[in-house]
């Protein structure tokens, strides 16, 4: 049954949501913190055991799969709620932050790559 | 005419999914025909969500009463529970693999483009530390900005920059992957999982890394995945008390 995926899901979520208002009061932070995290991380964790047990099949997990699905559509869903009237005040902000922050990074991937270690000598670098 | 206004006013949430799922199939129409695939359908998408954004008020388009289910369908309660659901894509075993360098990349492509974007913000005009963090925690991706914005509190104004923040680096990453691919040394799964880690956002990430080369996508985006979750950790917290040091509230 597909519910039963989305019932994981939700149970995930849920408590994903609990560690970030814990973690919050815990901090004196006034909001939630890494909730969002914490329940991918769960789900991470939940689902690699569940499917390694045979908890889960492929029917329950497409109901983890439609809501995956759906995350661009409500990203779009979500970007024609703001207030973009009062974004474009600062609309040079979004333009030169992405360039700049996005070149800087792209700058990282030859310097780190200098630091990892090839195919070949994989082990030991993991020995 | 009166009826039909009564009758979508009484399933906006419905009616939100037909409107968004037009705006797709248009966008993905035009990724397709008129960019060759070049502009992720993705990214397009947002950006027309923004666009009509402008249309509404405080709350976009779901001020005008024929469009409040989409108040619904992108609040937030949609939005974490479908990001959540996207973690179902890794297992732990391809996370071994991946190793220290996979994670080093995501520390570093996060507090990169944390501090990176937050500087920019900071030397822009925001000073206040709840706009600076999340102008950082748009320069990650799309989603962690919004997400960091709402869970410190930041003005709806500055999570909508933080979008278009997110959103510009998606278009850029697409973009810039096939065209930098030789010069980074884009051509093999080490560096496709370092590239992943570096710049995560999953949309450009992978749209980037099929049009550099397709056998690469799953690396990439195998770390990009990490990414956002990681990053909607780090950014209201830990990134944000160490700026905290550095900001008053």
């Amino acid at each position: 049954m597909k519910i039963y995926g989305v019932a994981v899901l939700a149970a995930c979520f849920i408590a994903g949501q609990l560690i970030g208002d814990v973690l919050g009061m815990v901090f004196k932070f006034d909001g939630n913190i890494g909730g969002v995290g914490f329940g991918m991380l769960l789900l991470i964790l939940f689902g690699d055991a569940m499917k390694k047990k045979n908890w889960i099949d492929a029917e329950a997990e497409s109901g983890i799969h439609f809501w995956s699905g759906m995350y661009i559509p409500v990203v779009v869903a979500m970007s024609s709620i703001q207030n973009v009237k009062a974004a474009l005040s600062g609309g040079w902000v979004a333009l030169v932050v992405g360039v700049v922050a996005t070149g800087f990074c792209f700058m990282l991937i030859p310097l780190l790559s200098k630091f990892s270690p090839n195919t070949e000598n994989q082990e030991t670098w993991n020995n | 005419m009166e009826q039909l206004i009564k009758l979508i006013a009484k399933h906006d949430l419905i009616v939100a999914f037909l409107f968004v799922g037009i705006i797709l199939y248009v966008s993905y129409w035009i990724s397709k025909k008129l960019t060759k695939g070049k502009i992720p359908g993705a990214a397009i998408a947002i950006t027309a969500g923004l666009v009509i954004a402008y249309f509404g008020g405080k709350k976009g388009i779901a001020d005008i009463p024929l469009f409040a289910g989409m108040a619904v369908f992108g609040g937030s309660m949609m939005r974490d529970f479908s990001i959540v659901s996207t973690a179902m894509g890794a297992s732990i075993s391809e996370i071994k693999k991946t190793g220290i360098i996979g994670v080093v990349s995501l520390l570093l492509g996060i507090s990169v483009a944390f501090f990176m974007g937050g500087a920019i913000g900071y030397v822009m005009g925001y000073h206040d530390i709840k706009s600076v963090v999340t102008i950082g925690a748009g320069a990650c991706t799309f989603i962690v900005g919004p997400v960091t914005g709402n869970a410190i509190g930041a003005s709806s104004d500055v999570i909508a920059i933080s979008i278009a923040i997110g959103v510009v680096k998606s278009v850029l990453v697409t973009i810039m992957t096939p065209l930098v691919a030789k010069r980074i040394g884009l051509n093999n799964p080490q560096t496709a999982m370092i590239y992943g880690g570096l710049i995560g956002t999953t949309s450009g990430v992978a749209a980037g890394l099929a049009a550099t080369n397709p056998k690469l996508v799953p690396y990439g985006a195998l770390t990009a995945t990490f990414y956002t979750g990681l990053a909607c950790l780090l950014c209201p917290s830990v990134l944000y008390f160490i700026l905290s040091f550095f900001l008053a509230a």
